[in-house]
């Protein structure tokens, strides 16, 4: 076990605002908004009418497909309005409104909880997509799916991604250092639906006390390794994890159970484990409140669907020269034109960024110095690419290997003549996807 | 010296057998072309621009001559160019109907709400690939200029309000506006249609107006002034849709009721007099 990968950048982590802070549930707003898109794959499919009355945890809109995820109301009340609302990707997005009901107690209908011992696998891979859970992580990929790999697939061991490596963040900290049995019993349940012996939880060295915390909390039964990364960006980006374990490369166009393994974020196991505690499906997540433009930095637990200026009213406002909020974490994650935006399942942090951290860079000429090329995670030529991308040659950039780019901006960070390369590449990959569309067609 | 004498022989040899059996080929296999298609493409503009809807102009040229195309399908020559090509064949020119490039989307900056300052690459579709530009409506005009940048007959230039403007004695028809814009508003339509509704908003009543103040509120009242058909409200009553297949039944009196000035009555040029290019991209 190496603990690292090569390449990669170091931004200062900045995580002190909220690591100690612990976990606080955040009262519910007057309106939650739940769009039916939020998770990879294909939309929900809506199931309630407009003036239907919810309980907590009642589905409101069906999963289409495998690869799709229901959505469950975060909050007892009435169905205002089903329909289009500013989504955290930039569009308008259909999405189903509810105002909450104020003197509802929001408990529940008691429920099923199903023993996770006497389930098959099958069993396991149905509870857990009507449950809702998708990788908390930011990416939203429906966890479901990962738990069916095809039978061809010999699965070795699953890793669990506690390395949270985008600045500012501390969800997946502050969920290690407080629910360590949690995390647990998630594993132990995915161990046995993935039928592998051996688990392994990557966090990084600047989180002592979730390495420690887990230590002290494992079952002696339970088969699991605690592994302490080295601290670098982005050391939690799937494939990178996996080098950094195993010591293996995921094959270019290659998913990771080709190479024999499965990785959850832990944010998403330790859903799987409330699941099979309560029985309650995934209505609410773990959000870090951070960055300097934010005036009380919290660790919050919020029901899915609260609007952002609810979140940031809660945390005391923004400061007076606050200029950017972003959704995730900085270095992946969009900025935000509208505040009425939902937390939606896949939202890991809202950081507000001050006049100072958003300085206004002049994109200047690239200098060959291959700052980009030491940067990548996935050793393209960043520089190279770009040059492509300005000329609008994506077939080429295709051959140069773009689909392996996961826009992790290491390339951007590190460029001194500040190129926005990965929104470029961002832009060419979506040209790629309509010109092949279009071919089809 | 015999050597080298053998080695010019045996060559010589070969090379006047194959000579003679090219020589043959070409008599055998000849393929006869129609020495009129290499004068048309002469006499044709060489934009190879597509805008007839064949392969560039010797697709053109090639259906000419076999009756299969009017001159007049050539939308960038002059009409000069049309009629020495129907005096050389003897035939009849055809009816040009003059089709244009039109945008539906009025939104320009003066109008527009703006909900963010974009920073990042200088493009329509990067804009769009990271928050879906900065205006606040999500259908309209980026207004960074992909349309100019990708038109090849300079017809498209961008007005003071952040606004592509179509040139119609320019734009050809040749539809590579309507392929770069990401947001897919240019359509190409005949010269003589006026009726167009210039949003493609889907946004309601106020909420549409308080993103734009030009953009369709979906109040339905041109689909109600209108000759029976020629407008109908669609995407579930949310945008009126012109069926141009009825644009015989066109009047003014639709766009009369229009309370936000979404649906226009274009008369040559969209947005005429609306402000001078601020200027010229491409040349």
């Amino acid at each position: 076990m190496r603990s690292t990968f090569r390449h990669g950048v170091h931004p200062p982590d900045s995580k002190a605002l909220t690591a100690a802070v612990p976990l606080r549930r955040m009262p519910y707003a007057a309106e939650v908004v739940l769009p039916l898109r939020q998770h990879a794959g294909k939309p929900a499919r809506p199931v309630v009418r407009v003036g239907d009355r919810v309980q907590r945890g009642d589905v409101l809109a069906e999963a289409d497909g495998f690869v799709s995820s229901p959505v469950h109301a975060s909050a007892a009340g009435v169905v205002k309005a089903i329909g289009l609302w500013p989504h955290p990707d930039g569009t308008l997005s259909d999405a189903i409104r509810i105002a909450v009901d104020p003197f509802n107690p929001q408990i529940p209908r008691p429920r099923m909880v199903p023993d996770w011992n006497g389930l098959t696998p099958p069993e396991v891979v149905k509870a857990v997509q009507d449950a809702g859970v998708v990788g908390l992580g930011g990416a939203a990929f429906p966890t479901h799916v990962k738990l069916a790999p095809p039978k061809d697939i010999h699965l070795e061991s699953l890793i669990v991604n506690g390395a949270e490596c985008e600045p500012y963040l501390t969800t997946d900290h502050r969920t290690m250092v407080e629910y360590p049995e949690r995390v647990h019993f998630g594993v132990r349940i995915m161990m046995r639906a993935l039928g592998v012996k051996r688990a392994v939880i990557g966090v990084e060295r600047n989180k002592p006390d979730a390495i420690e915390r887990l230590r002290a909390t494992l079952p002696p039964d339970l088969d699991v390794i605690i592994l302490p990364l080295t601290v670098k960006y982005p050391q939690g980006a799937e494939k990178m994890l996996i080098h950094a374990v195993t010591g293996r490369e995921v094959p270019s166009g290659k998913l990771p159970m080709n190479v024999g393994v499965v990785v959850q974020n832990v944010g998403s196991i330790a859903t799987i484990a409330e699941v099979f505690e309560t029985g309650l499906p995934l209505v609410e997540r773990i959000v870090t409140v951070s960055g300097p433009g934010v005036r009380r930095p919290s660790n919050l637990i919020i029901p899915v669907g609260t609007k952002v200026r609810d979140i940031l009213e809660f945390c005391g406002g923004v400061s007076a020269d606050a200029t950017e909020v972003v959704l995730g974490g900085p270095m992946m994650g969009t900025a935000q034109p509208n505040l009425d935006v939902p937390v939606t399942k896949g939202t890991t942090g809202v950081i507000v960024l001050t006049r100072r951290d958003t300085p206004r860079f002049e994109t200047l000429p690239c200098i060959r110095c291959g700052s980009c090329l030491e940067a990548c995670p996935v050793f393209l030529n960043p520089s190279m690419l770009g040059l492509h991308a300005q000329a609008g040659r994506y077939e080429e950039m295709e051959s140069m290997h773009l689909a392996d780019c996961m826009l992790c901006g290491a390339c951007s960070y590190v460029c001194p003549s500040a190129i926005p390369l990965s929104q470029m590449f961002a832009l060419s990959k979506t040209a790629l996807k309509k010109a092949r569309s279009k071919v089809v067609a | 010296m015999q050597t080298i004498l053998i080695g010019v022989g045996i060559l010589s040899g070969i090379s006047a057998v194959l000579a003679i059996v090219i020589s043959l080929c070409s008599i055998k296999l000849r393929v006869w072309e129609d020495p009129r298609i290499d004068e048309i493409v002469a006499m044709l503009p060489g934009a190879n621009c597509g805008a007839c809807g064949f392969p560039g102009c010797r697709g053109l040229a090639e259906q000419i001559v076999l009756r299969r195309a009017k001159p007049a399908s050539c939308t960038v020559s002059s009409e000069d160019g049309r009629e020495s090509i129907a005096a050389f064949l003897g035939i009849d020119a055809g009816e040009a109907q003059k089709r244009v490039a039109r945008l539906l989307c009025a939104g320009g900056t003066d109008v527009a709400q703006r909900r963010v300052e974009y920073r990042g690459v200088e493009s329509c579709a990067a804009a769009l690939a990271v928050s879906g530009g900065g205006k606040a409506c999500s259908w309209g005009c980026v207004g960074m200029a992909d349309c100019a940048v990708a038109c090849s007959f300079d017809a498209i230039y961008m007005s003071r309000t952040g606004l592509p403007l179509v040139d119609p004695d320019m734009c050809t028809a040749c539809g590579d506006c309507v392929s770069a814009c990401p947001q897919g508003l240019f359509t190409i339509l005949p010269l003589e249609a006026h009726l167009l509704v210039q949003c493609k908003s889907l946004l309601e009543g106020v909420v549409a107006t308080a993103a734009c103040a030009v953009a369709c509120n979906a109040c339905g009242r041109c689909a109600a002034d209108a000759e029976p058909g020629l407008i109908t409200m669609q995407m579930g009553g949310r945008l009126p849709v012109i069926d141009y297949d009825l644009v015989h039944l066109e009047s003014i009196e639709a766009i009369k009721r229009c309370p936000t000035g979404a649906i226009a009555w274009v008369e040559g040029a969209q947005f005429a007099g609306m402000d001078e290019p601020s200027a010229r991209l491409g040349s």
